[in-house]
């Protein structure tokens, strides 16, 4: 084990040792003594039919899925908690991982047939693309067409306020790792994202750490519109729902892509089974057709094609705005205009 | 003796070395180039991440504030996949980043970049630092902004080069070895066309060579020409002592002989008479000896080298019954040809003497007034010359035996001879790849020799 | 028949000279290459024996020299006996060579072959009582009558016409017609005789046996 003084000193994120907050763990038991530690920030029922399909393959194997936060899934990495594979949606501390020597490398076939945007080094692979979408009721527009851009929201927002007064979800970015990164690649792309920022701070939006959270608010009629919540979530939920008044928009004047990233840590112990369930994982990632898996694949032609804009960039540009600095500095403007 | 190696492969190995060392030389300044290069632009990017982030470099009401521009990491991103490291200090205390990360050894000058390469977190950074003097409230507070990276693209793209070099290098080796052995063969080409005319001669020609040789060859032309020259005069010198000891020798005995002859025609006596042959046989086998003998050694040594002149054999046959005819006539015996046009590659004056000794002893052994028939055929491979008498034939011993040295068969009593007429004909055949075939006479009861020779 | 020999040994063409005067030539003898010269510009001679070894040059230069000038046949004598030699002889414009030392009937063989093939000289033939013969080709002639002899037979009877009147013994007639390796005995002569007898008798010719003494001719 390397024992790396860090004094990277990323203020939310230096919370205390080794408890990290695990929200929910499952074993599935294998035949043989070999174990595999997952720990990921896919909900338990998303990432249930992987597991199972993989063990059909792999039955001697026990297999252990822990559930957390991207931030909590961090800092356990960092800590060199004791995982085998690492699965986040959060791109950018996957990214600080892997660069300050957290992750160690893997390859096979699998991974030499990702396309480049899908991987980072041999140390990072995507096996899902996930766009961010906004999820709204259609009760609330009246006879408004779907908005199609964010000033389309902005118009909608600002012309019925009363309909949306406490009724506005999005991620609390000082918790949400993905949050966070959503946000700030969105700032980055386009200047529509603080005013309509301003907008929803004037709403009294409500804050939240999780997509499926949005989705069921939205469902249970809490809430007219979550902002910015991961498409995967949402449609895997509706699709269990028969309420057609609600509707999953996906911005077509720029739009979010999230690539769910795994890493091997460098302390991993059973190595080859993270790298079989990593190829595993990429097998279904670079499948052809969206539907049989809860998450989406890679698609590696359709993911650019339909919105113009590709899946954020592997790399360390990620790193910047997880900068102390840089993130009180965008904290500061966030917190200004959303909470008015 | 050290086995001396071939020019042409010497000379192959030579340019081949000095190509190797081309190959190597040029494999290593485009890869020491390449390495340079790579680095270079790994520096540039990296003093331009480093500068960007420092420009960003303001205080705030006596406070250092910065940001750290999304370009100054995408920047590095774009070159390679290295790790990437940086940390900013104002006064010395970290305002962010790795606090761990090696600082310039030296105080940067204010606006300098600087470079170094360290080590961190056990891989091998390139850092570039660049230093601001920012005013905070009243004092200058000097802000190091340092920007790090791994050399894994630097090295995977001069390694890459350096292996495109190799190959090209490779390429190149392999091209110019082609090239210095052909080289190598064209300039070796007078030298052996040279070589081909001496060998090409016949074996006894001796004449100074005149062809053009490059000025390389002349003086071996000329040291071979002086070889040719003195050998030249010593052969004729031998020969011309053989003449003068043969007509010193001779010419006494012919006195001798005639002496003897007249001496015979006036004696009266039976015992005289006698004794006055015995002398002429005396000399008329010293003769005869003497000749055959030094006959014997010019089919030795012409054989050596054998001269390859294409000619008819029913010609030469022609030629050689001419030249015996009057000693045929003289006991009546008919020299009756029946001859072919029968071609063959060989020495005209071996194959006459072997002929002549044929001949001879066909006239010598056989009684007056009978007829020595001479054949000559072509066959597909072969060419003969058959010569059959009605002598006595040659006695019932293995006829092969006769062929040897000294060797007379047992119905030679009063007939002169040295034993080596046969032995001269078989050793001429058989330098010709042929062979001399002894048998009697199928029709009739005297002897046939037959001429095998190989066609041309 | 008249010969030019052009030999330096002083003994051996002493020696030469007899032995052809024997057989009724006339001999000229020269000593170097400048006395066969000036022989050959005053007389003509049926046949020239030229030695190759001569104290003021090589015969056959000299050959090679004036074979334009005469038409004389030349018999080489050579001492060389090999191979090459022969060759180089007769290329040179000699009729033919005879190595020494020389049988004369050898010689004479040679002499005859060579004038046959220069076409002969009618001027050898010998006058034999009414006949005429031709010593050279074996031709004996009487009018319309013509005998051709063999080569002994020739020799036999021009042993006898060289000699008029004279009587030969069986020895030396042996001598005259054989070679001296010739394994023949005094019966052969008698053989010999008994056919020239036959064939000349019809041209009115006789071989007389003188009892005791030998054989002679008689032309009647
Ligand atoms: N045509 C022939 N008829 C009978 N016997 C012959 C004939 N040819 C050769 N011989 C025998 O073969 C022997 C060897 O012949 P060869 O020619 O080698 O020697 P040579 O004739 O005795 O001597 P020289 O060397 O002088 O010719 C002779 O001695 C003779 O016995
Ligand atoms: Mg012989």
């Amino acid at each position: 084990m390397r024992h790396i003084c860090l004094a990277l000193c990323l203020s939310v994120l230096a919370l205390p040792g080794l408890a990290q907050e695990i929200e929910a763990r499952k074993v599935y038991p294998g035949t043989g003594d070999h174990s595999l530690r997952i720990i990921s920030t896919a909900d338990l029922d998303v990432f249930h039919p992987y597991i199972l399909a993989f063990q059909k393959a792999r039955p001697d194997l026990t297999v252990e899925y822990s559930v957390a936060s991207s931030v909590e899934l961090y800092k356990a990495i960092r800590a060199e908690a004791e995982y085998d594979l690492a699965l986040s949606s959060a791109m950018d501390l996957q990214m600080q991982l892997a660069n300050d020597g957290f992750a160690q490398g893997y390859r096979s076939t699998r991974t030499d047939a990702l396309p480049d945007w899908a991987r980072w080094r041999d140390l990072i692979y995507a096996f899902t693309a996930e766009p961010a979408v906004v999820v709204l009721s259609t009760k609330v527009l009246g006879d408004r067409p779907l908005p199609a851009t964010r000033q389309d929201l902005i118009n909608l927002l600002r012309t019925h306020p009363d309909r949306f007064v406490n009724a506005v979800g999005t991620y609390d970015v000082r918790e949400s790792g993905l949050g966070y990164l959503f946000a700030t690649q969105e700032a980055r792309s386009t200047d529509a994202y603080w005013r309509l920022s301003e907008v929803m701070g004037r709403l009294l939006p409500r804050l939240f750490c999780c997509s499926s959270q949005m989705v069921e608010e939205v469902i249970a009629g809490d809430l007219a519109l979550a902002y910015n919540v991961l498409g995967s979530y949402a449609s895997e939920r509706l699709a269990r729902e028969t309420d057609d008044t609600i509707r999953i928009v996906r911005m077509e004047d720029f739009a979010n892509v999230m690539l769910r990233t795994a890493i091997i840590p460098a302390n991993a112990r059973n190595t080859d089974d993270a790298g079989a369930m990593m190829d595993w994982l990429l097998e279904v990632g670079l499948r052809e057709s969206a539907d049989a898996w809860p998450l989406p694949p890679l698609n590696k032609s359709s993911a650019a094609a339909t919105t113009g804009f590709g899946p954020i960039r592997l790399g360390p540009a990620l790193m910047i705005y997880l900068d102390p600095l840089n993130r009180r500095a965008f904290l500061e403007e966030w917190e200004n205009a959303l909470e008015q | 003796m050290i086995p001396q190696i071939s020019i042409g492969r010497r000379l192959t190995a030579l340019l081949a070395g000095v190509a190797a060392v081309l190959s190597l030389l040029s494999w290593s300044m485009v890869s020491g180039l390449a390495r340079q290069a790579a680095a270079q632009s790994q520096d540039n990017v990296l003093a331009a991440s480093a500068t960007t982030i420092a420009e960003t470099v303001r205080s705030e009401q006596g406070e250092v504030r910065l940001e750290l521009p999304y370009s100054a990491f995408s920047m590095l991103g774009a070159i390679s996949e290295d790790r990437v490291f940086y940390k900013v200090t104002a006064g010395g205390t970290l305002l962010t980043g790795y606090a761990d990360l090696p600082a310039p050894r030296a105080d940067p000058a204010s606006g300098r970049i600087t470079f170094q390469t360290e080590d961190y977190l056990g891989e091998a950074v390139r850092t570039a630092s660049v230093r601001r003097n920012v005013l905070a409230g009243t004092r200058a507070v000097p802000v190091d902004v340092t920007v790090a990276q791994t050399l894994g693209g630097v090295r995977a793209i001069s390694g890459q080069l350096s292996r495109t070099a190799a190959g090209l290098s490779i390429a190149f080796f392999i091209v110019a070895v082609g090239l210095s052995a052909l080289a190598a063969r064209t300039s070796l080409r007078p030298l052996n066309s040279f070589a081909q005319a001496v060998s090409r001669r016949g074996p006894s020609d001796l004449r100074p060579l005149r062809r053009d040789t490059p000025s390389e060859l002349a003086p071996l032309r000329s040291a071979l020409n002086r070889l040719m020259d003195r050998l030249g005069q010593s052969i004729r010198r031998s020969e011309d002592f053989i003449a003068e000891a043969a007509h010193r020798v001779r010419t006494p005995l012919a006195t001798v002989r005639t002496q003897a002859e007249i001496a015979l025609r006036s004696a009266p006596d039976a015992d005289a008479r006698q004794r006055l042959r015995q002398i002429i046989r005396a000399v008329d086998e010293s003769s005869r000896s003497a000749g055959q003998l030094l006959d014997h050694a010019t089919v030795a040594f012409r054989a050596e080298d054998l001269a390859q002149d294409r000619m008819d054999l029913g010609v030469l046959v022609t030629q050689t019954a001419a030249a015996l005819e009057p000693t045929a006539t003289m006991k009546d015996i008919r020299l009756e040809l029946d001859t072919a046009p029968a071609h063959v590659n060989g020495d005209a004056v071996l194959l006459d003497s072997a002929l002549r000794n044929i001949l001879d002893n066909a006239i010598k052994y056989s009684p007056e007034e009978t007829t020595v028939r001479i054949k000559v055929r072509a066959a597909e491979k072969t060419a003969r010359i058959t010569v059959s008498d009605d002598g006595p034939g040659l006695g019932d011993g293995p006829a092969r035996a006769l062929t040897g040295r000294f060797c007379r068969g047992s119905n030679t009593e009063g007939i002169i001879g040295s034993g080596l007429g046969l032995t001269i004909a078989a050793e001429v055949l058989e330098a010709h790849g042929g062979q001399l075939d002894l048998g009697p006479n199928p029709e009739g009861n005297g002897t046939c020799v037959t001429f095998v020779l190989p066609s041309a | 028949m008249r010969y030019l020999l052009v030999e330096d040994n002083a003994e051996l063409a002493d020696s030469v000279v007899k032995r052809l005067a024997m057989d009724g030539h006339a001999v000229d003898h020269a000593l170097t290459l400048a006395d066969a010269d000036a022989c050959l510009r005053t007389a003509r001679y049926d046949l020239i024996l030229l030695d190759v070894m001569l104290p003021d040059g090589d015969g056959r230069d000299f050959l090679a020299r004036s074979r334009a000038q005469i038409e004389t046949p030349v018999i080489v004598l050579t001492a060389r006996a090999q191979v090459s030699d022969r060759v180089g002889a007769l290329n040179q414009g000699a009729d033919d060579y005879i190595t020494k030392p020389f049988d004369f009937s050898e010689l004479e063989a040679r002499v005859r072959a060579v004038l046959r093939r220069r076409g002969g000289s009618a001027r050898n033939e010998i006058t034999l009582g009414t006949a005429l013969f031709d010593p050279m080709s074996g031709n004996l002639r009487l009018g319309e009558d013509n005998v051709a002899l063999r080569n002994r037979e020739t020799r036999l009877l021009e042993v006898f016409a060289r000699h008029p009147g004279q009587t030969f013994s069986k020895g030396q007639l042996l001598d005259r017609l054989f070679s001296f390796d010739a394994d023949v005995t005094e019966n052969a002569i008698e053989v010999y005789v008994g056919r020239l007898r036959r064939q000349i008798g019809p041209l009115g010719l006789r071989i007389e046996t003188v009892r005791g003494l030998g054989y002679r001719l008689e032309t009647e």
